[in-house]
Parts: C-alpha cells; structure tokens; sequence
C-alpha cells in the first residue's frame, strides 16, 4: 500500500531497490535523509542508502538481500531434500519422500528423454535448476509488502525477496551453464572441434567470418536468453503485484488473486523451462552437428 | 538494474549447490528408487510364477479325479463280475454235490440190494441142503454135493 508521505513513484521504485552493500568512491558526496551532504574524503564500503548510490557503487558492490534469500532457499532445498536422501527407504516411500521422488523421477525422464551420453551431473544440474528457480519465484507469491514493511521495522530499508528478479541473480546461473557448455563441448569435440563447428557451419569454408558471426551469435544467445527470459518474467510479474498493491486494500484482491494464481503456473514453467533448457544445451554440446 | 559482483557470488553458489544435489541428493534417491522399481518387478514375476503354478495345481487336480473315478467303476465292475462268477460257481458246485451224493447213494442201495440177495441165496442154499437131508435121510457128503447146490442157488 502506498502511505500518505510517498508518491507511487517513489513507492515503486523503493520497491525495485536491492538492498545493497558495496564501495563508494573518494569525493563521493552522499545525501542523508534530512538532505545535508558531506564528501567522502576516501573510498569507503557501505550500505546503499538510495538508489542513485546503489548504482553509483558501479561493479563493486553486491546485493544482500539477492543473495541473502536465495542462499536461504537454495539451503532449505538442499537441507530439505538431502533429509529426504537421508532416510530414503526401499519400501513404502511416506510423504515427503513421495514428493521428492515425483520431483526427481519428473527430472530424470525429462534428462532421459534430451540427454543420451553418460553423464552423472546433468541430472542433478538440471533438478538443482528447477527446484532453486521454482524456490526464488515462489517467493513471489508472498505478498509484496510483508518483508519489506517487516524488514523496515527492523531497520533495513530495502529489501526485494524475489531473487529472480534481480539480473544478477538469473545471469549468475545462466553463466555457469554457460561455463558448462564451453566445457563439454572442448571435451567432446576438443578445441579444434569446436572452432570447426563454429567457423565452417552452416555455408562452406569460404563464407568463414560469416558462419563464425553467426555461431558466436548463437551461442552468446544462449545465456543471455536463458538469463533475460527468467528476469523479464519475474521481474513483469513483481511489478504487476506492485502496481496492484497501488489500489486500496479493499479492493485488491479483484486482481491480486487471479495475478497470483495465474503466477504459480508462470513460476512453475519458467523453472521448468531454464532446467530443461539447460538440459538442452549441454546436449547440444555434447552432440555433433 | 545494476550488474555487480552479485552475479559472481550467485555463479559460485549455484555451482556449489549443484555439487551439494550431485553428492548428496541424487545418488541416494534414485539408487532407493531403482531398488523399489527392482523389488515391484520381482513380486510381479513371483505373483504371476504363483498364478500359473495354481492353475496347474487345478488341472492336476481334475485329472487325478477323472483318473479315480474310473479306476473305482473299473473296481466297482470287476467286483460285480467276480460276485456273480462267485454264485456261478457255486451253484455248479452244489449240483454236481447232490449228483455225487445221489450217486453215492445209489450204489450203497445196489450194494445193500445185492447183499440181501447173497444172503438170500446162502440161506436157500442152506435151507435146500437141509431140505434135502431131511428127505434123504441120509448122509451127504456136504462137501461133494455143496457145489451143486451153490450153482443151484446161483440160478435162483
């Protein structure tokens, strides 16, 4: 809900400020709350305390509550399910066993049905994928203004709970797949290989630059689908929540509920699609084109 | 939407969660999984082993039967055949029995017969010899005249 002392300017885009800690520059001059300013007599590391600052940090800098949340879920999966490891029985599975058993066996006829070589991390990679993903999106299920009002009563000022709605977040892994297909694809096909896949596809020698403009193309695309594709979802659904909590209360919920049941099909698939995808690929660089 | 050192710090725990799931999580679920599959597969062939050993417990079964059956009527007629065989036999026996006491009789009568005509004979002959001394008077000589009498009483 917006209060009376901002304008929904300024609630929106509180509500799309990370919360976060990185170096500020020598001769910085930041601007404090009562709006009285001094100047940074050298570079200093430090709490962001507004969006301009945030992005004036440049590179070095790095987003708590990003990282904050989604080593938390990626722990409670983690913890959750190598519980469930831990006293997996032979016989009558109890319930949630059961559910990791389902979640496994959907990801393991998914990696059988794309994945033909013999590789013992691409299924793990792939589960690992879905339920970290299907985790940070869920999080946007929970109603925009519970933590930040509560993290506010605890002094934090900003605070976004959806980690798959930061860049960073979804970059970072699409990266180390990235990093993934690079590597399988020199260890299958060795370097040479790879540079001839690169350089002498799709039209024959002489259109070389050409067939290696095209190959780096697609294969730069592949990341940076993989990492915009899950932010720009996420980040549409967040601000369409944000902008339904603009309405009064009372009458919220017109929208609200059917965004969000609408949403848990959207977290879902879009968690479903960056494994599978990630599946892909690593089978693409396994395979010989 | 700033790219800062997030994106590095959310690659290495991303690899090290993968590494976590791969160790951890992965091995021990489907290893269990594949067991269960395993164990259900066995006690499918088992119940199966077991349905097709039943049915051929039933068809033994009725077989034997049939087989007992006809090997009692077969008893039950060759008891049948002996008891009357039996009777048969006896009733030969019975006959020929009162043949052979009938017979038996007959000959002791022929005997009895014949040796009340003996008897008879001797005492004619000794009742003519007496006769004959009587008239006579005088003495014979018993033993030269007995052949003669003996024919005598032969023709009688």
């Amino acid at each position: 809900m917006a209060g009376e002392t901002i304008t929904t300017g300024e609630y929106i885009s509180h509500h799309l400020t990370n919360l976060t800690y990185g170096k500020l520059p020598a001769d910085y001059v930041r601007v404090d709350a009562e709006g009285h300013t001094h100047v940074l007599e050298q570079a200093q590391w430090t709490m962001a305390h507004s969006a301009q600052e945030a992005s004036d940090m440049g590179f070095m800098a790095i987003h708590v509550d990003t990282m904050g949340w989604s080593i938390f879920l990626g722990i409670l999966f983690c913890w959750s399910f190598a519980r469930a490891a831990k006293g997996a029985t032979v016989g009558v599975p109890g319930g949630f066993q059961n559910f990791v058993e389902i979640v496994i066996d959907f990801i393991d006829d998914n990696v059988k049905s794309i994945f033909h070589h013999k590789n013992p991390w691409v299924a793990p990679l792939g589960l690992t994928v879905f339920c970290w993903v299907f985790l940070q999106n869920l999080m946007d299920l929970v109603p925009v203004d519970w933590i930040p009002e509560l993290a506010k009563l605890m002094g934090i000022h900003y605070m976004r709970v959806v980690p798959s709605t930061d860049v960073n977040a979804t970059a970072g892994m699409a990266i180390g797949v990235f990093i993934l297909i690079l590597y399988y694809s020199i260890k299958q096909k060795g370097i040479g290989g790879f540079a001839a896949e690169l350089a002498f596809q799709p039209l024959p020698k002489w259109a070389l630059p050409f067939n290696l403009f095209l190959e780096l193309v697609g294969l730069i695309a592949k990341p940076i689908s993989l990492a915009l594709r899950l932010f720009g979802n996420m980040y549409a659904g967040e601000m369409v929540f944000i902008i339904i909590s603009l309405l009064p209360f009372y009458i919220q919920w017109v929208l609200s509920v059917p965004w969000a049941i609408f949403h848990i099909l959207i977290i879902t698939l879009q968690a479903f699609i960056f494994s599978i995808l990630t599946i892909v690929y690593i089978a693409m660089a396994y395979d010989k084109h | 939407m700033n790219i800062n050192l997030t994106l590095l710090a959310q690659l290495i725990s991303f690899a090290m969660f993968v590494w976590f799931c791969k160790s951890f999580i992965w091995p021990p679920i489907t290893e269990a999984m594949e067991e269960r599959q395993k164990l259900i597969a066995d006690g499918l062939n088992a119940a199966e082993q077991a349905g097709e050993d039943l049915e051929k417990a039933h068809l033994e079964v009725a077989e034997q039967l049939t087989e007992a059956k006809t090997q009692a009527a077969q008893i039950l007629e060759q008891a049948n055949k002996r008891a009357s065989q039996i009777v048969d036999e006896a009733k030969e026996q019975a006959v020929s029995e009162g043949q052979r006491l009938k017979e038996a009789a007959q000959a002791d009568i022929d005997q009895e017969v014949n040796r009340a005509k003996e008897q008879l004979r001797a005492k004619v002959a000794s009742l003519a010899l007496a006769g004959a001394e009587k008239i006579l008077e005088a003495s014979i000589d018993e033993n030269a005249h007995r052949s003669i009498v003996d024919k005598l009483a032969a023709n009688l």
